[in-house]
């Protein structure tokens, strides 16, 4: 078994090892290419997590993810958390590689206790966390060696609620509905049929339901997905994040399935 | 001082021949100067509080604050030079920034004062420096519970169960050494630690206007480093007062 | 640029192509590991100790390059050693794995290292911290890493059960790794194992000839299938023939 996930799917290469005779975890390859001198390299994701998604609802925002983290297709860690307080007003939420993730929330930590420390009432609201964050990884971008992560920001500060996303090219957006990774295709067109034109009523109840309604989908449709994931409310009452809930999902309709056309038995 | 003018008083790195360096003394003179600050290290908490003596009317009331946060558990209260006791509480935040970093852990009181200490010492070494004019009292509640130090010019550090600093320093161990610290509950040690500080201006620097100045941090704080709660503060404020009346009433 | 070569083996190094596992139980943590060091398909050593002492009470498996992971080891020992002697007091787990997982994620261009660290502390009694490839830190009740972790994935989430003692705990990672191991050509040899208490560090070690047996296969068209009968006697034979060529 080849132990590197980034190799795992590429074809054997015929050209030098045409019967296969090399041991797959040391399979060999061209070792250099024309600008192998001149570029330096960028990481690549390998502990990862998938989709985030995040809405604004009438009292704050409401945001979901998944507790998987995959090493390419195995899923190796089955009850990571995503969801991250940073101070009272704020959540995080992140895909891509983990490791990266984990410095990101050291590193908020880091500046938040500056903060705290600095002791002049003030703390940091949710947009200045995001536009720190998209500083960050811009900066990482421009050193070509970036956070490997889509991160979404939501807040509750002072009666305002901030939703907003950032990536590790330091692309940043804001809308009433956001989704990072597979959700971005699968689930932001669910959240924003439900979610938009209605921030301002939809009960926390309904968020929750449209969230969950759109993680069942990415279960159903992401491979890199789980059944199993943590809801973070953030409101007036400060932030909140779930426990692990397991998702209900629908099944029985596929036992009468017969073959894949005209067959019937 | 029996060496004074005979020119080993003008480096930190001459001693004199009797053995001591009078650069660190004069830090130490520094110390004795200022409002008195205390702490108090009680059965679940720390509390530390401040006599800021307030040298004009047009200060901003609660400007130039003494005691400072650290990390989110640890706080530090100083007597001495103010600009001092800001430098060195800048170096401890990294200090303990840094510990967090390599160890991802909450970094324990004790490593910090230690790695403070170093850093103090270092000050009495050189004649290109002068060692800081502050005696830095140090609180927090831990890993291994509630800890108190206090952290002099020469970079000596020991703990304590009561501390104090500055001018009143002597009147206030006095009046800690009354009571049980280890049983009092942090709440109590507010009370306490506002009577010692009204006493001890009282007694030592009764003309001059200050500021009392309270943080606590523990069971009562959910571990943060952290004001006085300005209800609790008001009602510690107002008996110390009110004490004082007393005994004036009295004498 | 070709992805695919950035965590390959730098040429002619050695590989741990390795199965190595870490389970806590109450009151302690067992690890273990096989012994077989590969660089290509020969087996350069095949009584490598790859469990990796790090301080009293904390131990860490070792994955991927033999060099990139010694070196590391070697860092936080000496980190730990001088942690100890300044602090006063034994390291915590924590700190280990952290230290670990700071080299991992700084240097994670040029290093394939994927480590397991496991012990125990007065503050968290026994743990396990898994550190894979790209430098993030993990905490869990049972770790399982290198190439032949992959193999015995499903058999450690059926089998796992919270609350076991030392022995069965001891027989889970036994049982785990000679699957692994039978499995994954690049793991094989003994399988190691350290049994980590507050008391005392024991060492187990089960040789390459005395593992646990499972189901090794049957040549089901072989010569020696039972239930042939007589009529397909001669025609299983040809097979078999043309089986063995």
């Amino acid at each position: 078994m080849d132990h590197f996930p980034t190799n795992w799917g590429r074809p054997r290469n015929d050209a030098i090892d045409l019967y296969g005779t090399y041991p797959i975890h040391s399979r060999p390859g061209p070792t250099t290419d024309a600008f192998s001198d001149g570029v330096q390299r960028t990481q690549q994701p390998i502990v990862t997590g998938t989709s985030v998604l995040a809405i604004k609802y009438k009292d704050g925002i409401m945001m979901a993810a998944d507790t998987l983290a995959s090493y390419g297709s195995l899923a190796r860690f089955k009850s990571i958390q995503r969801l991250h307080s940073v101070g009272e007003h704020t959540v995080i939420g992140a895909s891509g590689d983990l490791s990266d993730y984990q410095y990101i929330q050291s590193l908020l930590d880091e500046v938040m206790i500056e903060e705290f420390s600095a002791a002049d009432g003030h703390s940091l609201s949710p947009d200045e966390i995001h536009e720190f964050l998209s500083r960050v990884m811009y900066s990482r971008r421009s050193q070509m060696n970036p956070l490997w992560n889509s991160i979404l920001v939501g807040g509750f500060k002072n009666g305002k609620r901030f939703l907003a996303y950032v990536d590790l090219l330091g692309t940043t957006y804001s809308a009433s509905t956001l989704a990072t990774g597979y959700g971005s295709y699968i689930a932001q067109p669910l959240l924003r049929k439900a979610v938009e034109g209605n921030e301002d009523t939809l009960t926390e109840e309904q968020a929750r339901s449209i969230l969950t309604q759109s993680l069942r989908v990415l279960f159903y449709r992401d491979a890199r997905s789980l059944n199993k994931y943590q809801i973070a409310t953030i409101n007036a009452q400060g932030t909140h994040i779930s426990d692990p809930v397991t998702l209900d999902t629908e099944w029985s309709f596929a036992e009468g399935i017969r073959g894949y056309g005209s067959q019937t038995k | 001082m029996t060496s004074i003018g005979t020119g080993y008083d003008l480096s930190a790195s001459t001693y004199s021949p009797d053995g001591r360096i009078f650069q660190v003394e004069y830090a130490n003179k520094a110390v004795e100067n200022s409002g008195t600050a205390i702490g108090i290290k009680c059965r679940d908490g720390v509390i530390l509080a401040v006599e800021k003596l307030v040298h004009s009317k047009l200060l901003v009331p609660n400007a130039n604050r003494r005691i400072q946060t650290i990390d989110r558990h640890i706080g530090l209260a100083t007597a001495g030079l103010l600009a001092d006791g800001r430098h060195l509480a800048n170096r401890a935040r990294e200090e303990a920034s840094n510990h967090r970093e390599t160890f991802r852990v909450q970094p324990p009181l004790k490593i910090v004062v230690d790695r403070l200490g170093g850093y103090t010492q270092a000050y009495t070494l050189y004649s290109s420096v002068r060692p800081f004019g502050v005696s830095s009292i140090l609180g927090a509640v831990d890993k291994d519970g509630p800890g108190l130090y206090i952290l002099e010019p020469s970079g000596v550090y020991l703990g304590y169960y009561g501390a104090a600093v500055g001018k009143g320093r002597q009147l206030a161990k006095t009046e800690l050494e009354k009571l049980k610290l280890s049983e009092m509950s942090m709440r109590d040690a507010v009370f306490e630690a506002a009577r010692i500080i009204y006493l001890v201006n009282e007694d030592a620097n009764k003309e001059k206007e200050f500021e009392l100045e309270m943080t606590w941090v523990g069971a009562e704080t959910n571990g943060l480093h952290v004001p006085v709660a300005q209800a609790l503060f008001d009602e510690a404020e107002a008996k110390a007062k009110a004490a004082m009346s007393e005994d004036f009433e009295e004498s | 640029m070709d992805h695919a070569e950035m965590q390959r083996l730098k040429a002619g190094e050695v590989n741990l192509g390795t199965s190595i596992m870490a389970v806590q139980f109450e009151g302690g943590v067992v690890i273990g590991a096989d012994s077989r060091t590969t660089t290509g398909s020969y087996i350069a050593n095949r009584v490598t100790d790859k469990l990796t002492h790090l301080h009293d009470r904390v131990y860490c498996c070792r994955s991927g390059s033999a060099a990139d992971t010694q070196a590391i080891a070697d860092i936080v020992t000496y980190y730990l050693q001088l942690l100890t002697q300044t602090n006063g007091e034994q390291p915590a787990v924590q700190t280990a794995a952290a230290l670990c997982q700071k080299m991992c994620y700084e240097n994670k261009d040029k290093l394939s290292a994927g480590i397991i660290v496991a012990g125990w502390d007065k503050e968290n009694g026994p743990s396990v911290y898994n550190i894979p490839l790209g430098g993030g830190l993990f905490r869990q009740p049972w770790a399982i890493g290198g190439s032949g972790s992959t193999y015995v994935y499903g058999y450690c989430d059926a089998t796992y059960q919270p609350g076991w003692g030392r022995d069965r705990t001891v027989q889970f990672v036994k049982e785990t790794l000679a699957l692994a191991m039978s499995r994954d050509g690049s793991s094989g040899g003994c399988i190691r194992m350290c049994v980590i208490t507050e008391e005392d560090v024991e060492r187990l070690f089960i040789p390459g000839d005395q593992l646990p047996r499972f189901w090794e296969g049957e040549e089901v068209l072989g010569v020696n299938s039972k239930d042939k009968d007589a009529h397909n006697s001669s025609r299983a034979q040809d097979l078999s023939m043309a089986v063995d060529a």
